[in-house]
Order: C-alpha cells, then sequence, then structure tokens
C-alpha cells in the first residue's frame, strides 16, 4: 500500500494543526459557528443530532493492521468503543467531542492518516474496487491511479468550494464493485482500439433527491491527460454547476440541465483551451513511483487447491455457508478473497466494536498479508488469503462474532444511521432494517433466496443507496409518523438503473412482512435457483412483485 | 475596509464608477464588465488607469482582447462558500498570463486566504484588525502543494524528482 514521504506527512502533520488552530478559536468564541462550518466540513466534521461526528477518510478502502488498530484505540479513547464504516470507504465516529478533535487528528497523522476533505463541497475520498489488486477480472491495479487523484485533490485552490460536494470513484474490472455510475464522476478503465489503458469519463451520476445514472463523455483518456481532463471538467462544474439551490447544486443536474452533448463540448472546449503549462503531468518516475507501491505482494506458489480448504467446507453447514457466500476467487492459484459481513442482527450495518477492529486487524497480519479493505456494502474485506489459512481465519472471526455467512444475501443490508443518529433523517434506518433481516433468519430460507441486495435509507438524501438497491426502502416522514416507501430494480453494477417506487408508504411494522412477501413472490415466479431476484424482476416485469407487496396478509 | 496587496495593508486608490456616470478626472477606476465591453475605446483612451469588475457568471475569456490595457481586475466572493472566483482568477493567471492586480471582494474568512494566493490573487479586501499578521499566517499554514496553480510554488509531483 502507499506509504508517506516527507511531503505527505508534512502536509498531513500541517494540516491536523491548522485544524487545532480553527477549533481553538471555534471553543474560545473568536469564530462563529456560521463561518466554522465550512471549515471543519472540509475536515470531516459534522454536527450531528446528539454530538460532533468525525468521518475519517480510508482512500480507495485500503488499511494496514496497525491504522486498524489506532481506529479501535480512537473508538476506545474518544468514542464509546465503536466505529461505523460507511458505504464509501469512510469510518465515522458518532460521540466524539470537538475540544478531542485535533488530538484524533494527530493519532490519525501518527499512521498516516487524514480526515480531509471527508466533508464539505470539495472532491471527497477517492474510492475503488475492494478486490483491486486481487480479482479475476481488472485489466490493472486502479490504485496507483486513485492515489494520483488523491494527491491531486487534496487541498485544490480552485475546487475548495463548489457548488456542492464531489465524489470519484475509479474501477479497472468488467464487474463493477466500485458504483462507479452513481458518481459525481465514476473512471472506468479499459483499453482502446491499440491496447493502451485509459479511462472512460463517466459524469453525472448520483443519489440523493433526483437520482441519475452517470452518462459517458469520453470513451477513452489517456492516462496523461487524466488530470488534466479531470481539471476542465471540475472547472465548468465550478463556474456553471447551479447554486441557488443545494438540492439542484451537484454536477448531474448541470449535465442533465445543459445535455450530454452540451456538457461535453464545454468540456472540450476548456480542455483543449488549456496552455501546456496548465496541464497537470506528472512525471513518469513519478507514476513508477507511486504504482511500486502497489506491487503484487509476494504470493507463494501454491495448488490451486487446498485439502484444509475441502475439509473446511465439508465440516458442516453453518462453514460451507460461509464458504459459498463469503469467499470471492482470487487471481493467484492457492489464494482467495474473505468478506466479513458486518450486518449482524441488533446493530447498525457498518458498525463494528473496537475489539473486532483489533480481531480484524490481528487476522489481517497474521493471515492477509497485512492487506484490509473497507467495500462499498459495509463489509471488511481480505483481498489475499491462501486457501490453506481459511479454517484458520474462519475461526478467529468466530471468536469474535465476525462470521456471518450473509455476504450479497438479503440480510446483508446497507443502511445509513437514520433518525436514530443523524439529524437529517425523518425516519428510523437501523430498526427496519434489523426488522428486515430477520425475515432471513432462518439461514437455510436465506440460502434458498440467495443474491439479494436490500438498501434502507432513512431520508431522501440517500445515504443507504436505497436507489440501487434490488429492494429499497426510503423512510419519509407523513404529519410525524414514520412512513416506508419500497423501490424495485435497482442496481449498483455495471448494469446500474435507479428502482422505482412502487406506491405508498407502508407503516413501520408493515415493511418486513410486505418484503417477506415479495419473496415469496419471487421463488414462485423463478425459473430455477439459479436465477437471482433482480433477474426474475427483470424477466416478468415489476407488477406481480408491486401486488405481492401491497397484498394485505 | 483593508486592502491588502501583497500581504501589505495599502491605501486603496481604485474608485469604482456606477454604470452611466462619468469618471472623474484622474484617479484609477473601476468600470462594470458590461459598461467595459461597451465602451473598452473610450475607457481605454482616456487617461485613468482602468479596471474592470466582474460579477462570478461573467466570463474573464471575454476580457482576453484587453487584458494588456487593463490594471486590475476584481472578482468577488458574495458568500465565502461561493467559489467561482478561483476558477476566474487562475483563468485570467494561468490562460491568459495576465499580470495586472487580480483583486478580491466580498465575504472573506482568513483560512482561505491562502487558497486565493495560490490562485493568483495578490490583492484581497480583508476585514481584520491584524491583517497582515493573519495573512502572514494564513500563507504560511501549508509549506507544500500537490498540485500546479497560478503562484509560482511547484507541485509536490515534480519537487519529489528535483524537476522544480
Amino acid at each position: 500500500m502507499y506509504r508517506y514521504d516527507e511531503f505527505d506527512e508534512t502536509l498531513v502533520r500541517e494540516r491536523a494543526k491548522q485544524f487545532r488552530g480553527q477549533v481553538e478559536r471555534r471553543l474560545k468564541g473568536e469564530l462563529k459557528e456560521e463561518h466554522f462550518k465550512p471549515l471543519r466540513l472540509q475536515n470531516g466534521v459534522y454536527l450531528q443530532l446528539h454530538a460532533y461526528m468525525l468521518r475519517v477518510a480510508i482512500p480507495y478502502g485500503q488499511l494496514n493492521a496497525k491504522q486498524l488498530r489506532v481506529l479501535a484505540d480512537i473508538a476506545d479513547t474518544y468514542d464509546k468503543g465503536y466505529g461505523h464504516f460507511t458505504t464509501r470507504q469512510n469510518i465515522q465516529y458518532n460521540w466524539i467531542k470537538l475540544a478531542d478533535m485535533p488530538e484524533v487528528l494527530d493519532r490519525l497523522a501518527d499512521v498516516e492518516m487524514h480526515a480531509i476533505q471527508t466533508s464539505g463541497n470539495c472532491i471527497r475520498n477517492v474510492t475503488s474496487d475492494h478486490l483491486a489488486g486481487a480479482n479475476l477480472d481488472e485489466i490493472e491495479d486502479p490504485r496507483p491511479w486513485c492515489e494520483i487523484i488523491r494527491q491531486w485533490s487534496t487541498f485544490h485552490p480552485e475546487f475548495s468550494s463548489l457548488p456542492r460536494k464531489f465524489k470519484i470513484a475509479v474501477t479497472a474490472a468488467e464487474t463493477d464493485r466500485a458504483a462507479v455510475r452513481i458518481h459525481d464522476i465514476g473512471l472506468h478503465m479499459k483499453r482502446n482500439a491499440e491496447g493502451k489503458v485509459g479511462f472512460e469519463f463517466i459524469v453525472g451520476g448520483g443519489l440523493g433527491r433526483t437520482p441519475y445514472i452517470g452518462v459517458t463523455v469520453r470513451e477513452w483518456v489517456a492516462k496523461e491527460d487524466l488530470l488534466s481532463y479531470l481539471e476542465a471538467n471540475m472547472r465548468v462544474y465550478n463556474r456553471h454547476g447551479r447554486r441557488d439551490n443545494k438540492y439542484k447544486a451537484r454536477i448531474k443536474i448541470l449535465v442533465n440541465e445543459l445535455g450530454l452533448e452540451e456538457y461535453r463540448r464545454q468540456v472540450d472546449e476548456e480542455f483543449a483551451a488549456q496552455n501546456s503549462w496548465e496541464k497537470v503531468v506528472l512525471p513518469q518516475a513519478e507514476i513508477d513511483r507511486i504504482g511500486a507501491y502497489f506491487a503484487p505482494p509476494k504470493f507463494e506458489t501454491l495448488p490451486a487447491t487446498s485439502a484444509a480448504f475441502d475439509a473446511f467446507k465439508a465440516g458442516g453447514r453453518e462453514q460451507a455457508r460461509w464458504a459459498k457466500n463469503n469467499l470471492r476467487p482470487h487471481r493467484v492459484p492457492g489464494y482467495i478473497s474473505v468478506h466479513i459481513a458486518l450486518k449482524p442482527q441488533g446493530v447498525a450495518p457498518g458498525d463494528a466494536t473496537s475489539d473486532q477492529m483489533r480481531v480484524m486487524a490481528d487476522i489481517g497480519e497474521r493471515y492477509a498479508l497485512d492487506d484490509i479493505r473497507v467495500a462499498h456494502e459495509q463489509d471488511i474485506v481480505y483481498p489475499h488469503v491462501k486457501l490453506d489459512d481459511v479454517p484458520a481465519v474462519y475461526a478467529a472471526l468466530k471468536a469474535a462474532d465476525l462470521h456471518p455467512s450473509n455476504a450479497g444475501m438479503g440480510s446483508d443490508i446497507i443502511a445509513c444511521p437514520g433518525l436514530d443518529y443523524c439529524n437529517l433523517a425523518n425516519a428510523r434506518s437501523i430498526s427496519v432494517a434489523n426488522e428486515v433481516q430477520a425475515v432471513f433468519a432462518d439461514k437455510e430460507f436465506e440460502d434458498e433466496v440467495g443474491t439479494l441486495h436490500v438498501n434502507v435509507s432513512g431520508c431522501i438524501n440517500a445515504c443507504g443507496h436505497h436507489h440501487v438497491g434490488h429492494i429499497g426502502i426510503l423512510g419519509v416522514d407523513k404529519k410525524g409518523e414514520e412512513f416506508y416507501q419500497i423501490l424495485f430494480g435497482g442496481r449498483a453494477d455495471e448494469k446500474a438503473a435507479i428502482g422505482t417506487i412502487q406506491g405508498p408508504g407502508l407503516r413501520h411494522e408493515e415493511v418486513a412482512p410486505a418484503i417477506r412477501r415479495v419473496i415469496g413472490k419471487y421463488l414462485e415466479l423463478r425459473t430455477a435457483k439459479s436465477e437471482k431476484f433482480i433477474d426474475t424482476m427483470t424477466r416478468v416485469g415489476q407488477a406481480p412483485f408491486k401486488d405481492a407487496l401491497y397484498a394485505s396478509a | 475596509m483593508p486592502l491588502l496587496k501583497n500581504g501589505k495593508a495599502t491605501q486603496d486608490d481604485w474608485s469604482f464608477v456606477e454604470d452611466g456616470v462619468a469618471p472623474s478626472d484622474g484617479g484609477p477606476v473601476i468600470v462594470s464588465f458590461a459598461r467595459f465591453i461597451a465602451e473598452h475605446e473610450a475607457l481605454l483612451a482616456s487617461n485613468h488607469p482602468v479596471g474592470v469588475r466582474l460579477a462570478n457568471s461573467d466570463a474573464p475569456e471575454q476580457l482576453a482582447p484587453w487584458l494588456d490595457r487593463l490594471s486590475l481586475v476584481e472578482l468577488s466572493f458574495p458568500k465565502y462558500t461561493d467559489g467561482r472566483a478561483f476558477s476566474q482568477a487562475q483563468l485570467l493567471r494561468r490562460r491568459y498570463c495576465y499580470k495586472g492586480e487580480v483583486r478580491a471582494t466580498g465575504q472573506i474568512l482568513r483560512d482561505q486566504l491562502r487558497l486565493m494566493i495560490r490562485s493568483g490573487f495578490d490583492a484581497i479586501q480583508f476585514d481584520d484588525a491584524d491583517a497582515e499578521a493573519v495573512y502572514e499566517i494564513s500563507s504560511r499554514e501549508l509549506s507544500e502543494f500537490y498540485q500546479p496553480a497560478a503562484d509560482t510554488s511547484a507541485s509536490i509531483f515534480l519537487k519529489r524528482h528535483g524537476k522544480a
């Protein structure tokens, strides 16, 4: 993974010191909350319902054990002993005191971490495929380019007061695990006709109140033009994005109002007008320097199968199920990627206690080449584990209650913190997610249903990505009572689509039974067990599922 | 309001002349963008040094033919969260290599001074009792920069390889 050099280190330290000064001015009353707000937001500090919240960046989702242990220590020392992993590869702490923030930033800086630009109207943490460097279908590792974008966007003087927040995701695989089509800019690395690797620029995706799937502005941009073409896009957005209404300020609205052709014309005109000295060109030595940090680890030469792993799978239903649902193929024989679904019953999806973080750190160090990833599904992933070590990894996870075998399944729900924690929310998310999880409490039933993505948001800001769940659940407030709208047919992968609202909202207690009826309809309509929920819905349409949703029991 | 020119409190000799009002003799005048476009021949032929005030929605590109005869371009931050003037300043400095004064007015927080300097502003109307000292501190809070901008600092990407 990337390691800071003296420049990176200096900047993160200076930023922590600068923020310490801002906090001191705020606590002394020299800085009004109104003026402190944009400053704290650029450093990941939100004022939430109960307390300040700190969002820490985990760039493109990669951590080592030492870093994860510090995240655990911060949870113990400054919070209530847990943290919340988010859908954008960050970790949030909900209970940190403002006066403690500077110290927390110093602790983070000690392990090359920060909270820079994790909120505010700037370029946010760059996200990527959590299996980068391990999966079968990527054309090259996207992480060096994520790191280059991270550095370029850090304290960018021109793009620090954008109309609205700006999120960039990068993938280099055919299967899109980074949800690039629902980002402000999604970069899909691909080859052109000559076989050279470059970037497809997908612009204007996003969820929230007005969901859009991003559109391709350019099929292929050369690596040497990446940052300059990004700057052209950013400048058109900074100059022309709407600032009259924060709900219409994202780049998706600009692209939609101008139309793709006109947006593309403006960006290309800006790009063509750049003088040679305006181009952001990295020396090849710098690209090589950053790339070297992501060189493949020293994999052992191993047979493609493992007797220990085979025995593990045959060792009982629970283990077999975990092996089936929580493992992903690896490009190197004898290795596999392991998912930890942070979705146990009864707590917020993505939550982990400090003890669990330490266990995950220990396992990562001992069995996973010290490479730990945070996935946008709010899972923790070890990309590189030897098949031979899977039994030991499973045993260690099980001892820490980190062995739910539901990765990618009905109970592996993505949800925002909702009304319990968030001052934007209209309705609770966690409790409704827990009730839907209970529908799948019978593991045989959950297996029978198979792959199913359920997403829950507690308001139209859509932090739970309800638009891209196969089943989306949106909490709304009607005259002081919580109601939940149900969406069908969304997806965040390479076939990205926005789900359709089915009809009137349901009461809290009606949601889980209604979802159960929808699942029943799927089991009735599918042609075979291999036909996934979303595929059956695509084949037969949403009408029968809607009927089931509203059929009174 | 104090005017900082390259960080030093300076007497402001410029005055804005409303559209339709004739400039009084002598001193340097700032006019609106629309007026400049309409009356540039007469304005540039006069003995006044001429500056132009751009709104955030005005395009600096349209000033290009006359930039070498303008002494000042004034850009505004109507709210501290509105960063359009950052792009306008970068365009003036880097696209059109404008050498005159680029002045920032409006709602300006000390924490934005560094961004303004990097974007090419050399004059900032900054309301603070300790303006010079605050400018000095703010401009030095961060000592390195990843990306090239309108100031002369070399990017970290280049410095790492001795190319700066």
